[in-house]
């Protein structure tokens, strides 16, 4: 049995850090406070993104930016600039994200970024919530016969290279004392033909990631996708640290879409709501009080935004529900009132 | 006499006999050629059947089974699962993309002037039998990218005082050239003296300006500062003055006079005027489009440089030849990937806070060094080329160097390394491609943008995009190939060897 090189992992994962920390250092400490009067004087949000990932960032046939991140950006420019469509995307490799962040070439990084304490805090990065929980999956074969993954012990594994994927899939099976065989492959788009073409048992990547991949099979139905997670990958947007109040703006656009959801505002019926005798919804749309007084921002800026984008759940289901070729479920990131873990905390 | 000729020597020619069967015609020629002996018999036949189930795959992948229809990836999907064939539906819906990046759809038309304008002067410049090659090339090499960067970003740029002095710093040093270069003006007269002190002192006026704060205020909607303002006086003084020398000798015409000077102003009309274009940032270039920014600003950048390069490496000057080795071992020693990666990330630290760089402007820059770099020495191999007789005989005509360089010289080691300029040229059209790492999308990279639209990921679509693709780049690069084997053959006189 073959094990991953951790060594080698260990030196790529130093080299970013110590580019990103050098990077954090240069950048004069970061601290440009004001970033939303920036933005609101350009006129525009630069939002960093990711160059294609199905469901979070891609274009569609006319070349306008869709996807839960896409959402996210817009509806942060609503929050602040009351308009979805005055964004500016930066679509970011993984390499790039950081130093855009720090160089000041992007406002808002929502490119589907794991949220970790050394990003958060050596990287100078400030997360303001989690969009998407994600985690590490496996996607079999149906006629493997497996259930679970616990029943993987001497498969051949696909997995790409140089992520943490690979050293979560190690640790993994070791944990569990079972046997595997990787095949470690460079590019997922690889990763996915070589396991379609059957030279692997297993494919191992991100939840969501495995849903985008299992389009590309030339039978998706005869693929399960395993209900095992193995990581943590909480997906979230960042901003630069040393600006709460932009930090905030973030924080709580992200908290009232998942407000909205849970108090039943969407889209549709944003304005029928205002009249609403609950004093929770009159609260988040601004009818009684002025909350968004402190972060800056107009007194109806979460109606604004739940017009513009609709509520955290419909943002889901529109880009990676069940509707959509991918066809995500909400798990984890159903509300907490339905089991899952998205919260929003209360505005008042 | 006849008569006493023998009887069984023939008294006409008889007539030709076709060759023997097995000599002769299409099957002989394949007996010879293809199943001469039973090792060859079995290798024809088996590359043969190999050659024949390629093409058949490719061509029901691409014909056959294609899907040529659809909104969506719902039409290339095939019923029961499996692979199907090419999904150029997906081609078909992303095509304003793949040429345009995210280009707006209402000014795409600027875009398409563009284009179309290249062709045609492309086409006027490369045909040998069109005329009037020399306004052609004018248009194409001066014109065209200040037209090319008016139409596509939109125009009305802010040029800064220094920018304006600096295009009449050079404005004045050709009008200088041009009443120097007349017989009997010497540089050392005077007036002309004055003139090229104005000018040096304008340009180390402007070099203090870069590091020296002076109060600014505007004139004209053009922001100066104190110290580019004089500078710009000074260099008006030293077009002023040359004029007048040049005019009262009698021996200029009004048009090479005045012409600098008028370029100079007509530049800088086109480059602030408004248009009434809307502007387009270069974030949403892209495509087709992006790929011949890169590809067309990194060749017309590099061959001058690369013979500027090439001579100064070959020159007898200490100096200048170790700043071009230099120059020269630096960019050809490092990969493009890390040129432009520090490009877009180094370059950034280094610069103050506020300033911004265009991120496609330092990629273009990036590439051109680059480019040049492998240029130079291309061209340096055809300058070795020529036998040292040419030199020295260039020599004996009492031609000073640059006349050598530029009649004898270069029009010999040039024509001796098309191939290898061409060469250079196609690795640079394709090394383009690059530019995605950098998040720029570029044919290639919006074709892979493309795959991460969850309404058109099938399993064939990833193929189908990077075929099509692989195409454009092709036909690109055979046009290239072919053309320079024109050029060749053209110029090809009398040492083939």
């Amino acid at each position: 049995m073959k094990k991953p090189n951790r060594e080698t992992h260990m030196t790529i994962k130093f080299l970013t850090a110590a580019l990103g920390l050098s990077v954090a250092a240069l950048a004069t400490a970061g601290a440009q406070a004001q970033t939303a009067g920036t933005v609101k004087e350009r006129g525009s949000l630069r939002c960093g993104v990711n160059t294609g990932l199905p469901g979070f960032a891609s274009q569609n046939d006319q070349g306008e930016w869709q996807g839960l991140d896409v959402d996210y950006c817009r509806a942060v420019a609503t929050a602040v600039l009351g308009d979805p469509q005055a964004v500016t995307f930066s679509p970011l490799s993984a390499v790039q994200r950081f130093p855009a962040l720090q160089n000041n070439e992007i406002d808002l990084l929502a490119r589907n970024t794991t949220w970790t304490m050394d990003r958060d805090t050596a990287l100078g990065l400030d997360f303001a919530g989690v969009n998407y929980y994600d985690g590490q999956g496996f996607m079999v074969k149906n006629d493997l016969g497996v259930n679970s993954a616990l029943e993987l012990s001497g498969a051949t594994v696909c997995v790409q290279s140089g992520t943490t994927t690979e050293l979560n899939l190690a640790d993994y099976f070791e944990a569990n004392d079972m046997d595997y065989n990787p095949v470690v492959i460079e590019s997922q788009s690889d990763v996915n033909s070589a396991y379609d073409s059957g030279r692997c048992d297993v494919l191992t990547t991100d939840a969501s990631g495995l849903a985008a991949s299992r389009l590309e099979m030339s039978n998706p139905d005869n693929h399960t996708i395993l209900p095992e997670i193995i990581s943590k990958e909480p997906l979230g947007p960042a901003v630069r640290q040393g600006d709460d109040q932009w930090a905030d703006i973030v924080r709580w656009t992200h908290y009232a879409l998942l407000n909205a959801e849970e108090l039943g505002v969407n889209q549709g019926n944003v304005e029928e709501m205002k009249n609403s005798d609950n004093p929770d919804i009159r609260r988040l749309l601004g009818q009684d009080s002025n909350f968004g007084e402190p972060l800056g921002l107009p007194q109806d800026w979460a109606a604004q935004v739940i017009s513009a984008v609709g509520n955290y759940g419909e943002i889901f289901e529109r880009n990676i529900g069940v509707n959509t070729p991918l066809k995500i479920q909400r798990g984890q990131n159903a509300l907490w009132t339905d089991g899952g873990l998205q919260y929003g905390m209360p505005v008042r | 006499m006849q008569e006493h000729a023998n009887a069984y020597v023939s008294t006409k020619e008889l007539p030709q006999l076709p060759a023997p069967r097995n000599d002769a015609g299409p099957i002989a020629v394949l007996r010879k050629n293809l199943f001469a002996t039973p090792v060859d018999t079995i290798l024809t036949l088996v590359c043969g059947l190999f050659i024949v189930w390629a093409i058949w795959n490719l061509f029901s992948f691409v014909w056959l089974d294609a899907v040529f229809e659809g909104a969506d990836r719902e039409a290339c999907l095939v019923e029961g699962g499996g692979h199907g064939g090419a999904c150029w539906a997906f081609v078909e819906a992303k095509l304003g993309q793949f040429v345009y990046g995210t280009y707006p759809s209402a000014e795409r038309w600027r875009v398409d002037t563009v284009f179309l304008l290249l062709a045609l002067l492309t086409a006027g410049l490369l045909i040998p039998n069109v005329p009037y090659k020399r306004i052609n090339a004018i248009l194409l090499f001066a014109v065209f990218p200040v037209v090319t960067l008016v139409l596509l970003t939109g125009g009305e740029f802010e040029l800064a005082g220094g920018a304006i002095a600096l295009v009449f710093v050079l404005a004045a040093a050709a009008t200088l050239s041009a009443v120097g270069s007349v017989p009997r003006i010497s540089l050392s007269r005077l007036e002309m003296r004055i003139a090229t002190w104005l000018l040096l002192g304008a340009i180390a006026l402007m070099l203090i300006a870069i590091v020296l704060d002076t109060p600014t205020f505007e004139i004209l909607g053009f922001s100066f500062s104190l110290l580019t303002m004089l500078a710009f006086v000074a260099t008006l003084g030293a077009i002023g003055l040359s004029m007048m020398v040049g005019f009262g000798s009698g021996q200029t015409t009004i048009k090479s006079m005045v012409a600098p000077l008028v370029i100079a102003a007509l530049f800088i009309f086109a480059m602030t005027a408004d248009f009434d274009l809307r502007y387009v940032p270069t974030n949403l270039w892209g495509g087709l489009m992006l790929t011949l920014v890169v590809a067309l600003s990194g060749i017309a950048a590099s061959l001058p440089f690369g013979v500027l390069l090439a001579l100064g490496r070959r020159s007898h000057m200490p100096a200048v030849r170790l700043i071009c080795v230099i120059f020269i071992e630096f960019w050809r020693g490092v990969p493009l990937i890390t040129v432009l990666f520090m490009a877009t990330f180094m370059l950034p630290l280094f610069m103050p806070e506020g300033v911004n760089f265009n991120s496609l402007l330092r990629a273009l820059v990036g590439v051109a060094l680059f480019a040049s770099a492998y240029m130079a020495e291309v061209v340096r191999g055809g300058l070795q080329a020529i036998p040292k007789g040419q030199y020295e005989g260039a020599d004996a005509m009492a031609l000073s160097y640059w006349q050598k360089t530029r009649l004898i010289i270069l029009p010999q080691a040039l024509k001796i390394v098309i191939p290898g300029i061409v060469n250079t040229f196609i690795g640079l059209f394709k090394d383009t491609s690059l530019v995605y790492i950098i998040g720029l999308a570029d044919l290639l990279g919006t074709v892979k943008r493309g795959f991460a639209d969850p309404n058109w990921i099938t399993p064939t679509t990833p193929a189908t995009g990077l075929l099509f693709a692989a195409f454009v780049y092709w036909c690109f690069c055979f046009g290239m190939s072919r053309y320079s084997i024109f050029v060749e053959r053209r110029l090809d006189t009398g040492h083939k060897r």
